[in-house]
């Protein structure tokens, strides 16, 4: 009996890594975007400040340029209805005149637009080279265990959204991690642990370095522009002696 | 949008060759096009070869003329340049990085080399890459033995790979799309060229296919469970460089190298498109486009492409006779051809024909030689046409514009006529005009989608009246056109007012001509019937019904338009043709005849040229050939026609009208002739101008092969569901 029930379980794990990935796409097949998805029951539909935020950009772009609005049309209405949906995305695409697919096709592209409801406060850790030398798996780790969220997932509150990002841009003062718009710097895991309590109290840290440094400047002071800037007129021509002499 | 940019790109350096995609880019590009004088051509050296090209060609393009083929995977003649696949990476001298040929104009006396270590290490590199995350599933794969990946792996690839699953996490697998009955995708097969996209929003002017996600996630798609639903969805199948989109009738059926394949001609249309009809064991496959650039590019419209399977169905396998207790019999040929003579002798002379919309020129002529010998005279189309003798000219019943020459035209009036689905490549030729040549279009008709902007005037006739006139708005821009076109449906001019309309047109086109260029169009919509008018038929089933004929012959006319009520009782009707239809289920005696795939005939096109089509297989059970059917009853009958082969039957073609025999050729028809016509006294106005093919579910089913088509069947059912849900997607948004 043991026998069998240990050759099982052995099994199991093999039976697992057999079980490729394709099974995992046929699992997702549930939460595919479908029709009923596409127009949800409440269309969605430009407030009236956003309607003259978004008048007032379009007249930016020449007629014929108009789609280049896209971008910042697809920004608004995420940031008036938190996440974007398929209906935001055709009411863009209406607005622009452009096929729903195109616009479609932008918000899938860029990791910002997110397509499915999200937390208030999206965690986007940076795991690229410089931030990964600087620690951030770690800070990866330490995010998880706080918010108990694996990458890509939010937190039934709907509070936070944890994911993993490519270069934020902030390589100096990596590693780095955003929150919604902003960036947090120079983070260890218990400056994050910190920021991410305050988040739960409903207060928002400050951005920027967390390691006393104001902005990027070295970390033990400067290495370079150590002396003085010489004077103005330093080594030029003495214009108004030379001639006379 | 990998496409913009590049497109922009290379349309400003002036490039002739290149397709802009987008309306934005275009005035630039016509700008850049149309240089001052003419370019110096620049000397590059493909393989130490020197060759003179225009600036602005691409380094694939400068190899294709010496004859050096770089591979690849995305880039298209007829479409946008993406450059996204790499595979046409080549060394260029003093290149650090090797240059995707296909996007990179020539710079002058650029040494390329196409068959360097680094191009090839560059091409074995993206090989590998594309195979790590495609299946080798060619053994299962319908695209295999004509699939691109599979020919350039074996000529540019490496023959090992460093990829090794060590993980078992699997390749990358990709959910398949339900874009409709007629393409069916593998999409783990996809390696992301975006042919398809291109071809959707370019040629066939519908957005819905795109690239959604980013990098490994990367998918073609819709961006909602939709179907690809264009009458040229099927031409992604022959894009596709692998298996991703095939034929979803044809999955699984046969191999590139069982099938013998036969140039053909389509006949569903009146456009003649250029085909390839495959067969296996006396069994039509599939059909496939072949290339003509003055018909239909390298396209196919879906139901000249997957129609086929309605030459299988519903075929009249053995002559029948209808007996007395009103039931249609087999009986042998003898029988019913002695049948049909009888009644012939009975009938004194009153005689008379209707060709319908698949009858070849031969048979056509063979029954009006037959019919003339019985002292018959009333020849007819089921088709009609203006009244009095307007097929008299030639110029009178053609797209005199050409159908190439479409393309060229910068104003365009469609009158009463939905060239998107009466004739799926003459429209792509218009939304080519309209796309690159900055061509206004304006209709006149019920409110249409044709696949690009375009005006609509109204659908009262008196709008044309206005237009000839010179007082509409659109007439100023008919007039100040390089080349202005006015197309005409074929089907308007059936109306009562149809010859004051065609007056009126006519007239105004004698203003609107210029040299070298007739404005003056008619849209036909049957195959036949170019052909029919050329030998000298006279347009209108109802000519037939008026003759009150004792024996009536039916040649392929299915259209329903020529009912048992309208005839005497004592009528006897003889149908030859391919289909059971309305025409044999009328009929006193149903002869067997060929499909366009079974025999060798002459159909002519809209245009005016007679083009060929060839026997892939033999006409199923007792059928033959429809002129022989002919020529046997003029021999029982006693008046044997005099042409025993198709050679002496055509050199009686030759007789009649020696164009019909130059195949392939366009013959001119004399646009000076089209006045001839004399200014008909009535005038315009009856209804409203109406389209019969208004949507894409009236453009499946037109005809007796497309009718008994099981997969032109599943297209309408799908076109159906798909606007049922549609409509039910708006109403829960309404409430």
């Amino acid at each position: 009996m043991f026998g069998l029930l240990e050759v099982g379980l052995l099994a199991l794990p093999r039976l697992c890594t057999l079980g490729r990935s394709l099974h995992i796409t046929s699992m997702r097949r549930r939460s595919k975007l479908d029709a009923c998805n596409m127009y949800d029951k409440m269309k969605f539909e430009f407030t009236k400040e956003n309607k003259a935020r978004v008048e007032s950009l379009l007249t930016w772009y020449p007629e014929a340029e108009r789609q280049g609005a896209l971008l910042p049309l697809l920004d608004i209405a995420q940031r008036q209805h938190g996440w974007l949906p398929i209906s935001a995305v055709v009411a863009v695409a209406e607005v622009l005149k452009i096929d729903p697919m195109q616009a479609y096709e932008t918000a899938k592209y860029y990791t910002m637009f997110h397509m499915k409801p999200r937390g208030m406060y999206v965690v986007a850790v940076c795991t690229s080279t410089p931030c990964f030398l600087r620690g951030s798996d770690d800070l990866l780790k330490a995010c998880s265990k706080m918010l108990r969220l694996e990458p890509g997932e939010t937190s039934k509150d709907m509070q936070f959204s944890l994911k993993v990002d490519c270069c934020l841009g902030a390589c100096v003062n990596g590693p780095v991690v955003t929150i919604n718009d902003d960036l947090y710097e120079d983070l260890t895991e218990v400056s994050l642990e910190s920021i991410l309590s305050d988040l739960k109290c409903g207060k928002v840290p400050p951005a920027g370095p967390y390691s006393g440094r104001c902005s990027s400047e070295p970390k033990d002071g400067a290495t370079t522009l150590l002396i003085d800037p010489p004077p103005a007129g330093y080594k030029m021509q003495d214009l108004d002696d030379s001639g006379e002499k | 949008m990998i496409r913009a940019p590049l497109v922009k790109a290379l349309g400003a350096l002036g490039s002739p060759t290149h397709q802009i995609a987008s309306r934005a880019v275009r005035t630039s590009a016509i700008v850049a096009q149309t240089p001052a004088k003419a370019p110096e051509k620049i000397e590059v050296f493909v393989d130490d070869i020197p060759v003179q090209v225009l600036p602005g060609t691409t380094v694939l393009q400068a190899a294709a003329l010496v004859g050096v083929e770089i591979p690849r995977f995305c880039y298209h003649e007829r479409l946008a340049v993406a450059g996204n696949c790499r595979m046409c990476l080549v060394e260029v001298e003093k290149s650090p990085k090797p240059v995707a040929a296909c996007a990179m104009p020539v710079m002058k006396g650029w040494r390329i080399k196409t068959n360097s270590d680094l191009t090839r290490k560059a091409r074995e590199g993206v090989m590998e890459f594309l195979l790590m995350n495609h299946p080798l599933d060619c053994p299962i794969c319908d695209q295999g033995g004509e699939c691109d990946l599979q020919d350039q792996a074996m000529a540019f690839g490496s023959d090992r790979s460093r990829f090794t699953d060590i993980n078992y996490t699997g390749k990358r697998a990709v959910e398949d799309k339900d874009i409709g009955p007629l393409v069916k995708t593998i999409m783990t097969r996809c390696i992301h060229c975006t042919r398809c996209v291109r071809f959707a929003s370019e040629i066939a002017g519908v957005d819905d296919l795109g690239t959604t996600g980013r990098g490994n996630d990367m998918q073609i798609g819709t961006y909602v469970e939709k179907l690809f639903l264009s009458e040229l969805s099927g031409n992604v199948i022959d894009l596709c460089p692998v298996g991703a989109l095939t034929n979803k009738p044809y999955s699984f059926v046969a191999r590139p190298w069982e099938i013998r394949k036969v140039s053909s001609i389509d006949v569903l249309d009146a456009v003649g498109s250029n085909i390839v009809v495959s067969t296996r064991t006396n069994e039509v496959l599939r059909i496939l486009p072949r290339e003509n650039e003055d018909v239909n590019e390298e396209w196919l419209a879906d139901k000249s492409r997957f129609a086929c399977d309605g030459l299988k169905r519903q075929r009249l396998v053995a002559p029948m006779v209808r007996m007395p207790n009103g039931e249609l019999q087999a009986v042998e040929w003898e029988g019913a051809l002695i049948a049909v003579a009888k009644a012939l002798k009975k009938a004194n002379g009153q005689v008379a024909g209707v060709a319908g919309q698949l009858a070849d020129v031969e048979a056509m002529v063979a029954l009006k030689d037959l019919v003339n010998r019985l002292e018959g005279e009333t020849l007819v189309t089921e088709q009609g046409f203006i009244k009095g003798s307007g097929t008299d000219v030639r110029a009178n019943y053609l797209l005199n514009s050409t159908i190439a020459g479409l393309e060229e035209a910068d104003a365009v009036l469609l009158v009463g006529t939905n060239p998107r689905y009466e004739a799926p490549l003459v429209n792509t030729r218009l939304r080519k005009a309209y796309v690159h040549n900055e061509s206004q279009i304006a209709s006149i008709g019920p409110k249409i989608d044709l696949s690009y902007e375009h005006d609509n005037l109204g659908s009262d006739p008196v709008l044309i009246k206005d237009v000839c006139s010179g007082s509409h708005a659109f007439s100023k821009v008919l007039e100040g056109a390089k080349k202005p076109a006015i197309i005409i449906g074929a089907d308007l001019l059936e109306r009562e007012d149809g010859a004051a309309i065609h007056a009126t047109i006519v007239e105004y086109c004698q203003k609107l001509k210029k040299p070298e260029w007739n404005p003056f169009n008619v849209l036909q919509n049957n195959a036949a019937q170019v052909g029919a008018y050329d030998v000298g038929y006279q347009p209108g089933a109802d000519r037939a019904v008026k003759a009150q004929p004792k024996v009536l012959f039916l040649l392929n006319a299915d259209a329903g338009k020529v009912t048992r009520e309208q005839l005497p009782k004592d009528c006897f009707v003889v149908y030859i043709g391919s289909h059971g239809d309305n025409g044999a289920s009328i009929a006193d005696a149903v002869l067997p005849g060929a499909a366009y795939t079974e025999k060798q005939a002459i159909y002519v096109n809209t245009e005016g040229r007679p083009q060929q089509t060839l026997p892939g297989v033999s006409p199923p059970g007792m059928a033959r050939e429809d002129w022989k059917i002919l020529r046997a009853i003029s021999e029982v009958v006693g008046t044997p026609l005099p042409y025993d082969t198709l050679d002496e039957l055509r050199a009686r073609l030759e007789d009649i009208s020696p164009h019909l025999t130059r195949l392939g050729e366009l013959e001119s028809a004399g646009f000076n002739d089209t006045g001839a016509q004399a200014a008909i006294s009535k005038s315009i106005g009856g209804g409203a101008i109406d389209v019969k093919q208004k949507e894409l579910r009236d453009y499946f089913m037109t005809d007796a092969i497309s009718r008994s088509s099981l997969t032109m069947a599943k297209c309408i059912l799908a076109v159906n569901k798909q606007k049922r849900q549609d409509e039910q997607a708006k109403q829960s948004v309404a409430i």
